[in-house]
């Protein structure tokens, strides 16, 4: 192990979560939308692991425990709303809810 | 270069190319295929970190339940490839890309700034020492209320999935 594994995969969540932050502003699929928060969440954690092999400290081990549990109920809830949208206007294109926009 | 650092970097390549694959995939579907490619190779890195545990629950939580979740619903409402609107055009996207570029940027400044330069030589995070730090004072409350967001969440989920919400 040497530090520069380290860098290099601070580097690798640098760059999921911006190719994750693209897949937000450029995407209009509700659902792909969704999986690119998903794909930046796991960028966080990449970055908790690498941070806590560096420090030799688990409690970013622990935080990446919660934001997991997080990101499970996040999606449970998202999902069902999903449901409800397509169920609602029959379709996915985040471009038709405009509802609460000003 | 030892087995290590080749197994960490064809991870990472594989990690960064199904990262793109699921942002430029027009259809849902594959992009939820390549994201459990992604998952998975995020869980070999973790496992070269020395994160067993979560390198574990990394394949069964995500890659499994989470993305199962995500293709049940892709299939339970037959979900078609996106398609092009009038305004598309190739400014917008690189106002987009420009925009995630600019994230990039800072967050390599921090990173550049704050890299640690060394590595702990003794680590263990198997599930006995991570288990520790869970249940001990400082973690419990957080943890407890971690399972009333659950029932939360699974409360929540049935009542907007409702057939008559």
């Amino acid at each position: 192990m040497t530090p520069d594994i380290i860098k290099h995969a601070l580097l690798l969540s640098m760059a999921l979560f911006a190719i994750g932050a693209v897949g937000v502003f450029l995407r209009r699929n509700i659902i792909t939308i969704f999986m690119c928060v998903e794909l930046m969440l796991n960028a966080v954690n990449l970055s908790f692991i690498a941070f806590s092999r560096s420090l030799g400290t688990l409690d970013a081990q622990v935080l990446v425990f919660f934001v997991l549990t997080v990101a499970a109920a996040e999606a449970a809830v998202g999902l069902a709303i999903v449901i409800s949208m397509q169920r609602h206007r029959s379709t996915l294109d985040v471009d038709t809810f405009s509802l609460l926009k000003w | 270069m030892n087995i290590d650092a080749v197994t960490f970097y064809v991870a990472a390549a594989l990690a960064l190319v199904s990262a793109i694959v699921v942002v430029a995939q027009r259809n849902p579907i594959y992009s939820a295929f390549a994201l459990i490619v992604t998952l998975c190779s995020l869980s070999a890195i973790y496992g070269i970190l020395g994160a067993s545990f979560v390198a574990i629950l990394q394949v069964v939580v995500y890659a499994g339940a989470i993305m199962v979740l995500f293709l049940f619903v892709l299939m339970l409402l037959n979900v078609r490839p996106e398609e092009r609107f009038a305004g598309e055009s190739l400014r917008f996207k690189l106002l987009g890309v420009g925009l995630a570029g600019l994230l990039a940027a800072q967050v390599a400044y921090v990173l550049w700034r704050f890299a640690p330069s060394g590595v702990a030589a003794v680590f263990d995070a198997s599930s006995r020492p991570v288990a520790r730090i869970l249940f001990s004072p400082q973690y419990l409350y957080v943890f407890e209320a971690t399972s009333i967001l659950i029932l939360a969440a699974l409360v929540g989920s049935v009542a907007l999935a409702r057939k008559d919400a």
